[in-house]
């Protein structure tokens, strides 16, 4: 049986099914189709597990679908590749993906397009699932764009809301921007290559005879595809304004799975980075950077779904950080408990939202904790989980990518190692800064607000409690360990050898020394966190103006463009010069041929008549002198 | 009945039905619809046996008629169906009919001679495809302008006069250096050879001195580039659709501009294949300056119809970047993104007719939230527009992925070699794939998103006429997208040919070692 295509097509069967029959069909309908296929896929992907488990570590499943076009002896196939990073990445992006359908059932439950909304979510599955087991990278690249065009699709789903539409647009043209850079590296590794398989890739960068291309410019050019995708500097711009669309949507392609499809990429093509030190650097150098401003940007933010989106931002910058140094293991650790602790708090966020009507802003909450107690607890587990707090997934993780980069030998450093720890310092304090004023802070509601708020029904509460355990446990399990035998760790430095376990009691140190900061800023209400905005006004400013990046891309890059194809293109290219010269031309004939003119009736006849009598003599020249 | 018969068929049944049109009485508009709407039909069926029957491990032509027509210029009624064009004629054939349903509802003012121009055109396309004599190619090509010329200035918009004297007059300045051109070179090859003819396969792969083969290259490529058209020839495009009536558009957008491409690629380049190598710089530099340039446009207009043929010149100036590449691939590339165009933008012009039709604005600014009160319209014009932006599983990424890649092909030994002007064109046309999701997912939020308007609202969702038509151009998107191997494999041999004869052995090809 074609078992990996199974995966991928049921949820298109979602989509399809949803996208045609749903409205006629009603919600039942709509419900049974949107999470059954996704869990049906989760199913089918588990027993690919086992399937793999049996053939041993390093082994793969590999499925030729059909091939898609040849070109004499070469071609390109429609193939599925499924090893253990492959396992990984699908058991997140189902399984997670099935809870956020589940969820969602209820989130979505009174929205008029509730059948489209599921359409739409089945065929993010469907490219997403298309993205990680795509053998080639032009499989992959198909999945790739796709996800951008559900995202787009789902960004934009209130479409009626002007600034909604133009936020799915600014994500998908970003993406684009990366995805050119994607192209140029498939193109490159094509011609030198003549193979865009991704293991054939990594084989071939580990031959003896090193391929005819440079490692570090296809692995630059690859890693733009990423930044876009997976929003990092200077690419990141689309990821906050996409938290206009559903917060389930959040959830899954804008926090556990789409946007780690770059770190995918990057991970997966592991061969060609290994021998590119110099875009190995680059990686760690933007992953980190990311990570530290998008976290300075998170601490003053006011809209819930705004820390967060934030704070994905700044942890994606964690996984780069993992990828530059060589940790590739390491780097997929963090996106598998990333995606149970992120998921659950904007799942968490969605229900809070629920719970008040739409409201957002943190100023205006405060004291949820009695009323939505489940919303609040598996909030706090997972914030646990972010901020590094021991036991939890998150600080199993987070403790590997900050010790690798210090200590590994493929290009840890202690800058690195700084900026990581400052991150990671800054994320305790927002998350618990967030968990402060939503939950535990006396209430700032508006009386007609507060006398509404009700804890979430049992779909949503459910799958919150699954990702809160998940979040809580997810750490014990070994994947870099399970990775191993595809993707190895790097050596450490030797002179660090004996340090690791210090380096732990550090990392702890950190996550409680933003706990404690956030808990004295906060813990009253508002009024410490503003005093110390007022102290620093300018300050406060450039971080609320996110450092005034979208303003910068607008004054230099788009208003720009469209000043060159309106002014000189449109007006000096073709009104003036090209259609300007023809008229005059034209107005030229007119006046020298003055009598002749008289020959331009406008009768269609003439014009007919003349073109004969034109080809005709020209005809007869030719056969005289011929 | 022979094979060839079914080919002679295929072109002479729309001449037939203008025949036949032309008999019907006075007044009888709805069986002028139905009779030339039949006609189009049974003709595409042909068309599609044909394209079954047709063999992409045969070399050269299939279904051949040659017949002589003027002895003594060694002139014959010479047609053919070969790699190079049998795709083309299929998309001819395909877009027929659909022209037909789109038109029935739009056209009231003299719906006859309207029928019998648009069968002639058809005649005339499918003739210019067909053609395997170059005195015959040159009588359709001059003849398909006629039709054109009537449909836009009797059907048009507003300023259809001026915008149909431009058109024409563009086309016949090419089109008269084009025939100077050929009368050289068949002159020519009587002076070297003894006899004279105009039969393509005695006249490609001259050997005249490069110098007269880049002066007869010259004149060919002007009436072909203004057709395609390239920069900076395209000026008469966006006036032409904006003022043609729909069905003008689409025959305009899905078949007409690939006469150009196909010109190059059927005569132009294998004519004089020394002198397209030498030309081969300024050929790519154009293209990309073409999509970069049309893709620019598109972005600063506000009338639909003017973004779809801005869009135009930029999508074609792939084809041109991928036959230019000399690469296998692109080459493929370049075919495949000429039967795409002209079915993406072939349906986007037939859905501007449909709203058209309803609201009497191609105005953007007129528009808005057509998602919420006309969905199913709406649902077609995000595929369309989609596909136009080439995402995967569209044909339109199936074509610009393969041409871009030939060019990189192309340009990677030539930047080793110390040449990067290849590689430079090759990058700057990449960043037509983010341009191209700029004003066409603009164009989309805009009339699409957002509260919603539009002249004289509320609007009737499409009917099931239009939804037919929309559904079978875009299985055929898909169609193309998902399984581009089925068609590539009917044009590979003829492509690799054309790569030979004209590339000649100096070109390193990147896809074939």
């Amino acid at each position: 049986m074609n078992l990996l295509t199974v995966i991928v097509l049921l949820p298109l069967a979602g989509f399809l099914l949803n996208g045609l029959l749903g409205r006629r069909l009603g919600r039942t309908f709509v419900s049974v189709v949107g999470c059954g296929l996704p869990v049906l896929a989760f199913l089918a992907t588990v027993k690919a597990v086992l399937l793999l488990q049996a053939a041993g570590p390093d082994a793969a499943l590999l499925e030729v679908a059909y091939r898609w076009a040849s070109f004499g002896a070469q071609g390109f196939d429609v193939a599925f590749y499924f090893d253990r990073l492959t396992a990984v990445m699908t058991l997140i992006i189902t399984g997670v993906g099935s809870l956020i359908h589940v969820y969602s059932t209820g989130y979505m439950k009174d929205d008029p397009s509730y059948a489209r909304y599921f359409a739409y979510l089945n065929l993010f599955l469907f490219f997403m699932l298309t993205l990680v087991l795509g053998r080639s990278l032009l499989v992959c690249f198909v999945g790739w764009e796709g996800v951008g065009l559900a995202s787009y699709l789902l960004i934009g789903f209130w479409f009626e809301d002007p600034a909604k539409a133009a936020a799915g647009k600014k994500a998908f043209i970003t993406n684009r921007v990366g995805d050119a850079g994607f192209l140029l590296g498939l193109f490159l590794l094509y011609w030198a290559l003549g193979t865009v398989n991704m293991d054939e890739i990594n084989a071939a960068f580990a031959a003896p005879v090193a391929p005819a291309v440079s490692a570090s410019l296809v692995g630059v050019l690859l890693f733009i595809g990423a930044t876009g995708k997976s929003a990092q500097i200077p690419l990141h711009v689309w990821l906050p304004d996409a938290m206009a669309g559903p917060t389930p949507v959040s959830a899954l392609i804008h926090a556990a799975t789409m946007v780690t499809a770059g770190v995918y990429l990057v991970a997966r093509l592991h061969g060609i980075y290994e021998h590119a030190p110099e875009a190995s650097q680059v990686v760690a150098v933007i992953g980190v950077l990311t990570a530290f401003f998008a976290a300075t940007i998170a601490l003053v933010q006011t809209d819930i779904k705004k820390v967060l989106a934030y704070s994905t931002v700044s942890q994606l910058g964690l996984m780069f950080l993992a990828l530059g140094v060589g940790a590739y293991g390491v780097a997929v650790f963090h996106v598998y408990t990333h995606a149970f602790f992120k998921a659950c708090l904007f799942l968490g966020a969605g229900s809070v939202i629920h719970a008040l009507g739409g409201e957002q802003d943190i100023r205006k909450m405060g004291g949820l904790w009695r009323k939505i107690p489940v919303t609040f607890f598996t909030f706090a587990i997972a914030t646990a989980a972010i901020a590094g707090i021991p036991p939890l997934a998150g600080f199993f993780s987070k403790d590997e990518i900050l010790w690798f980069a210090l200590a590994s030998e493929h290009g840890g450093s202690p800058i690195l190692w700084v900026l990581g720890s400052a991150t990671s310092l800054m994320t305790s304090f927002y998350m618990f800064r967030l968990l402060w004023l939503t939950f535990l802070t006396p209430s700032r509601m508006s009386h007609d607000t507060e006398h509404h708020v009700h804890e979430s029904p049992l779909s949503m509460t459910g799958v919150l409690i699954v990702l809160a355990v998940l979040s809580a446990i997810g750490g014990f399990f070994e994947l870099p360990h399970f990775l191993e035998p595809l993707l190895p760790m790097p050596a450490v430095l030797e002179s660090l050898e004996h340090y690791e376990h210090t380096f732990v009691f550090v990392a702890v140190a950190v996550a409680l020394l933003g706990l404690a900061a956030a808990t004295f800023m906060y813990r009253r209400g508002l009024a410490r966190g503003e005093a110390l905005a007022a102290r620093f006004p300018r300050l406060h400013r450039v971080l609320g103006g996110k450092y005034y990046i979208d303003e910068l891309f607008e004054a230099v890059l788009y208003r720009p463009l469209h000043w060159i194809s309106d002014r000189v293109f449109l007006g000096l290219g073709d009104r003036l010069l090209i259609d300007g010269s023809l008229h005059g031309l034209a107005a030229l004939t007119r006046r020298a041929s003055g009598r002749l003119s008289r020959v331009q009736t406008g009768q269609l006849q003439w014009y007919v008549a003349m073109a004969v009598v034109g080809v005709v003599g020209c005809l007869v020249w030719v056969w005289r002198h011929g | 009945m022979g094979e060839a018969t079914w080919l002679n068929w295929l072109l002479w049944l729309p001449a037939l039905g203008m025949v036949a049109v032309t008999l019907l009485p006075r007044g009888r508009d709805s069986l002028v619809r139905s009779v030339t709407f039949s006609c189009m039909v049974l003709q595409f069926f042909i068309a599609a046996i044909l394209y079954q029957r047709f063999d992409g491990t045969v070399a050269g032509l299939q279904f051949a008629t040659d017949v002589p027509w003027i002895r003594d210029w060694g002139v014959g009624y010479r047609i053919g169906l070969d790699g190079l064009n049998v795709l083309l004629v299929s998309l001819t054939a395909f877009l027929g009919p659909l022209v037909v349903a789109g038109a029935w509802s739009a056209v009231h003012k003299d719906v006859k001679l309207f029928h019998v121009m648009v069968l002639f055109i058809q005649f005339a396309m499918l003739g210019t495809f067909l053609a395997q004599d170059l005195f015959l190619f040159y009588v359709f090509w001059e003849a398909m302008l006629i039709p054109m010329f009537l449909i836009i200035g009797l059907w048009g918009g507003e300023r259809r006069i001026y915008a149909t004297l431009k058109f024409v007059l563009y086309t016949a300045f090419g089109s008269i250096l084009m025939l100077a051109a050929l009368i050289y070179l068949v002159l020519y090859t009587h002076g070297s050879s003894g006899y004279m003819t105009f039969d393509l396969r005695h006249l490609s792969g001259s050997q005249l001195p490069l110098n007269t083969q880049l002066w007869l290259l010259s004149a060919f490529a002007l009436s072909f580039a203004i057709k395609v058209p390239m920069f900076p020839l395209h000026t008469w495009l966006p006036d032409a659709h904006v003022e043609a009536p729909t069905g003008g558009s689409v025959i305009l957008a899905g078949v007409l501009l690939k006469m150009g491409t196909y010109g190059f690629m059927k005569l132009g380049f294998p004519l004089f294949p020394e002198a397209a190598r030498a030309m081969m710089p300024v050929i790519m530099t154009l293209a990309v300056i073409s999509i970069v340039y049309g893709a620019c446009l598109a972005l600063v207009q506000s009338d639909i119809k003017k973004i779809i043929a801005y869009s135009s010149i930029s999508h074609l100036g792939y084809v041109m970047l991928g036959l230019a590449s000399l690469d296998l691939i692109g080459i493929q590339g370049a075919i495949l993104q000429m039967v795409s165009h002209g079915l993406v933008a072939g349906g986007l012009f037939l859905m501007v007719g449909m709203i058209y039709e309803r609201t009497h604005s191609r105005a953007v600014a007129d528009y808005g939230g057509l998602a919420k009160m006309l969905p199913v319209f709406s649902v077609f014009f995000t595929i369309l527009t989609l596909a136009s932006i080439g995402l995967p599983t569209t044909s339109g990424f199936a074509g610009e992925f393969m041409a871009l890649l030939g060019a990189f092909n192309a340009a990677w030994p030539a930047h080793l070699a110390g040449n990067d002007l290849p590689l430079i064109l090759a990058v700057i046309a990449v960043s037509g794939v983010v341009l191209g999701a700029l004003y066409m997912l603009w164009l989309a939020q805009r009339i699409l998103f957002g509260e919603a308007r539009a002249p004289h609202a509320p609007l009737t969702d499409l009917n099931a006429r239009e939804t037919a038509i929309l559904v079978a151009i875009v299985a055929a998107i898909f169609a193309i997208g998902l399984f581009p191997g089925e068609p590539l494999a009917k044009t590979e041999l003829a492509a690799r040919e054309f790569q030979q004869l004209v590339a000649g052995e100096t070109i390193h090809l990147g896809s074939t070692r």
